[in-house]
């Protein structure tokens, strides 16, 4: 038995210690949207934040979790740059397909809480795991920016 | 089963068919439209308000319909367009699938238009699968517009008829003096007004307009069409609540992953059934001959598990002893060297022969030649092919992720064994399409799946999956010749295409010469044939079928065309396009293809990208145009290009003419992702095919393009022309790598004719 603190809660888990974080949200802790796009670090639709740090939780087991809280796109709008990269998302209608968005605002907060005036190349730094198939780069640097000018 | 060879042509012939129908849909006409059509009332009073529907053809829908709250009356509600609530909410059905074109959201602020509703207060909603009532519930060849366009308004307009003559009747005035805007109608005269949603009741009780009564808003009375708005589901897209076919859970589900022959046709003798059943979580695993069509479902193993994790990783352990006799053993680099080795052999029968080939090259000034080749490519859609299924008595409910639900359910009736009507199928978002969605394959192998499994079940691909058993774009090799006559203009065009068939009779799905083509190249010489290989590797339309590629090979010849002449290479365009050739003209009325247009976006395109102007030295401006889609297109690409063959993208301008746009950052966004696409399939994407095996596997062997090498930039621009809307999700793709390599050219002197650009040892910087 494993106990994980997702969102802010804890759960007691009785899965495999080397099932990757991924499937434990989507498929047992109905958690989904953290999704699943290559399952081998390459696409960043998966990326959640364990102990503040954005991680590709297709790579991470349960096991390897420890006490770091994790934190996912459903509860990142409660805490102020997941609210305010959000909200900067919807503002400039970043969206295409959507699928990839989870991965990059989980990303994208991250790189606020630790920069909060990023510039391009911090934001091509940051963002480099994360791919669109629909192309939406461009609103999404926008957004980033967008939402940075809001940190107060 | 029928032999494979014979399965191949089998399920190339089904997607050809289905992609020459795709793209058949005419422009759309003014009223009326499309057949018989008659608007009717799905259900009439209580507290759901008014809900209207449309069905092509009355017959038999009368007993239907009903006032009560019976169920079939409900769930037919559900299938509506509009309802008004009584408190003001109006919901929207949107009918087509939301692969990431923004159509939930086009399709609102269509039908709202004509209701004159309040924005603020629709909500959309996903409809079902029924084409009873909706008709065509597709989204490929970029036509979901086109071909609701004349359907939406007339669901608008006529709930707000019916509204009117409900208040008119209240309030004892003429309908003609009533006035409708965000929800609320006025009598000015009485200085009467009322909200929708406390008419609503009333109006449904009014009779039903004939669609033929109704008058439709001219352009300069819109309101919503042609706004900024944000897509309807982003609030749950940024959020991460569950819309997309993968995100669908029910309770006591099971999971699984079905594994195919890596080389396509391959069969199942046998596999270690036994130790897959006994690896954690795994619940069952069983083998299914499947139909033998790739459109349905081939031959493998489902592994049947209590997460997706324990599936995969069963997977992993799978051995399956293959059945290769029938098996594709192609390799990609063989076609292309044949390819290479019989181009410059015109053959004798041409498919196209106009004017006199022999004697405009005897008499040319200047003549070009050049062979040019793309490679096989794949969709790979961010969110991997998926379906969920539940068989229980005798019906099966389905969850599907696809471009063509309406097209999945005689397939799937087929694969189950049962009637349509017993199918259930609910659409979800779907995360991206590109023309892979538009094969059913995966729906079907769920159904499949779903009557051996006594839950529901989520079919589950790897990306691997996703990479090995895809439609592929064919690969593709032009031999081409050109002549220059004394005035400097087009005189000649030859083209040895050579392409791909399954049925050793016409090209397979996706692998034909566009009919874009034959209408835009212009010269009064024209002669073309082609060459076909036999494949068993299956292929099918990719994000403007033919023209993704075929347009990169024209126009990038049509720029040595134009350098051959001297001449300025958009003043050589404008030449060309606008020769009058007249076996060139399309014989189908509903091709929109005017010489006009396309001159207009080549002109303010070049306007736009600052044409002429002066560049440092290792920087060029390129720039090719388009017809695709029934959209005119020009785009402009500006870029320096280091003694690395580094390339830095300075500026991408693109201009369209898709008549009016429904949704301005909506289609922007179109536009943007379709370059950026385009950039990316141009400069890094390849598939490889050895010995019958797809040998890219994931991401990491297919750089799609990252945000470090986005362009800082793309401007779209639209010319608005009077013509009904046409779609914007392909136009903006082919024009870009001609472009592109026409930039390179003028930067570097280097003529780019091949892709992918990474083959030709070039990169993008950072
Ligand atoms: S699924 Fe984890 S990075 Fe792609
Ligand atoms: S929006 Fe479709 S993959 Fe990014």
């Amino acid at each position: 038995m494993l106990s994980l603190t997702i969102n802010g809660q804890s759960h007691q888990i009785d899965l495999p210690e080397d099932m990757p974080l991924l499937w434990v949200l989507r498929d047992h802790l109905n958690l989904v949207g953290t999704k699943y796009g290559c399952g081998i670090a390459q696409c960043g639709v998966c990326t959640v934040h364990v102990g503040g740090k954005p991680v590709r939780s297709c790579q991470l087991t349960i096991g390897g979790v420890g006490t770091r809280a994790v934190v996912t796109i459903e509860a990142i709008g409660q805490t102020p740059n997941g609210a305010k990269v959000q909200q900067a998302w919807m503002e400039a209608a970043v969206p295409q397909c959507g699928y990839c968005q989870a991965g990059q605002i989980m990303s994208a907060t991250a790189l606020l809480n630790f920069n909060p005036h990023p510039d391009d190349s911090d934001i091509d730094a940051a963002m480099a795991g994360n791919l669109c198939r629909c192309g939406t780069y461009i609103r999404i640097r926008q957004a980033i920016k967008n939402a940075a000018a809001k940190t107060a | 089963m029928a032999d494979t060879r014979s399965s191949f042509a089998q399920s190339d012939a089904y997607l050809s068919a289905l992609i020459r129908e795709v793209r058949a849909a005419p422009a759309a006409r003014a009223l009326p439209a499309i057949g018989r059509r008659t608007l009717f009332k799905l259900a009439g009073a209580g507290a759901a308000g008014l809900v209207l529907g449309f069905r092509l053809g009355d017959a038999a829908f009368a007993a239907e319909v009903g006032n009560d709250n019976t169920a079939a009356s409900q769930s037919l509600a559900m299938n509506a367009f509009i309802r008004i609530a009584p408190d003001n909410t109006i919901t929207i059905y949107s009918k087509a699938p939301e692969i990431g074109q923004g159509i939930k959201t086009s399709f609102g602020v269509i039908i709202a238009e004509e209701l004159d509703a309040d924005w603020n207060h629709v909500v959309m909603e996903q409809a079902d699968i029924n084409p009873k009532v909706y008709g065509y519930q597709g989204a490929g060849g970029s036509t979901s517009i086109p071909r609701a366009w004349d359907q939406l308004r007339q669901a608008g307009a006529g709930a707000k008829a019916m509204l009117i003559a409900a208040a008119a009747e209240l309030w004892g005035v003429d309908p003609s003096q009533i006035t409708a805007k965000d929800s609320v109608l006025t009598h000015a005269a009485s200085g009467r007004s009322a909200p929708y949603g406390s008419l609503a009741v009333a109006a449904a009780n009014m009779p039903v307009p004939d669609p033929k009564s109704l008058i439709l808003k001219t352009r300069g009375q819109y309101r919503l069409i042609g706004k900024r708005y944000r897509g309807v589901d982003d609030p749950k897209v940024v959020s991460g609540q569950p819309l997309f076919g993968i995100d669908v859970q029910l309770p006591g589900m099971v999971y699984a992953s079905y594994t195919k022959c890596p080389a396509a046709g391959g069969k199942v003798r046998s596999f270690n059934v036994d130790e897959i059943k006994a690896q954690r979580g795994v619940l069952d695993a069983f083998a299914l001959n499947g139909t033998g069509l790739s459109v349905e479902v081939m031959p493998g193993v489902a592994i049947i598990a209590k997460d997706t994790w324990s599936a995969f990783q069963a997977k992993d352990k799978l051995k399956v002893d293959w059945d290769l006799s029938e098996a594709s053993t192609e390799s990609s680099s063989q076609f292309s060297a044949e390819a290479k080795k019989i181009a410059a052999d015109f053959p004798k029968k041409p498919d196209q022969d106009v004017g006199d080939m022999d004697k405009s090259f005897a008499n040319a000034v200047k003549t070009a030649e050049a062979y040019y080749d793309y490679p096989f490519a794949a969709h790979v859609p961010l969110e991997p092919m998926n379906a969920t299924a539940h068989w229980h008595d005798g019906v099966l409910e389905m969850w599907v992720p696809t471009q063509q639900p309406d097209r999945g359910l005689p397939l799937i009736a087929k694969v189950a064994g049962i009637p349509q009507e017993n199918i259930v199928m609910h659409q979800t978002r779907v995360g991206g399409g590109f023309g892979r969605r538009l094969i059913n394959d995966y729906t079907c192998e769920a159904a499949a799946i779903a009557q051996k499994v006594n839950a529901p079940v989520k079919l589950q691909w790897t990306r691997e999956d996703d990479f090995s058993h895809d439609f592929y774009r064919p690969a593709g090799y032009h031999q081409f010749k050109g002549a220059i006559d004394k005035d400097g203009r087009i005189d000649a065009w030859q083209e040895h295409f050579i392409t791909f068939t399954a049925d050793g009779k016409k090209e397979a799905s996706g692998a034909n010469l566009t009919d874009n083509l034959k209408y835009s190249i212009k010269a009064p010489n024209l002669r073309r044939a082609k060459t076909m290989f036999r494949l068993k590797i299956p292929t099918g339309p990719w994000r403007a079928p033919g023209d993704n590629a075929q347009v990169f090979a024209a126009q990038s010849f049509m720029h040595e065309l134009s350098l051959a002449s001297g001449r300025d290479h958009v003043a050589f365009l404008l030449d060309a396009v606008n020769r009058e050739v007249p076996e060139l003209a399309p014989k189908d009325k509903s091709i929109n293809f005017s010489p006009k247009r396309a001159s207009d976006v080549i002109k303010l395109c070049a306007e736009k990208a600052g044409w002429g102007k002066t560049l440092p030295k290792g920087s060029g401006l390129g720039l090719a145009w388009c017809y695709s889609h029934a959209g005119h297109v020009a785009q402009a690409v500006e870029l320096s290009v280091d003694a690395n063959k580094r390339i830095k993208v300075e500026r991408i301008v693109v201009v369209l003419d898709v008549g009016p746009v429904i949704d301005m950052a909506g289609s922007e966004a179109q536009a943007q992702g379709a370059s950026t696409d385009a950039l990316s399939t141009a400069i890094g994407l390849k598939i490889t095919i050895e010995n019958g095996r797809i040998q890219e596997q994931n991401y990491n062997a297919y750089p799609i393009l990252r945000m470090p090498f986005a362009p800082m930039t793309i401007e779209p621009y639209f010319i608005q022309s009077d013509n009904p809307p046409t779609g914007m999700g392909e136009p903006a793709f082919p024009a870009l790598a001609p472009a592109l390599g026409n930039a390179i050219f003028a930067a570097t002197g280097e003529r780019v004719r091949r892709l992918p650009l990474r083959d030709l040892g070039y990169s993008l910087a950072i």
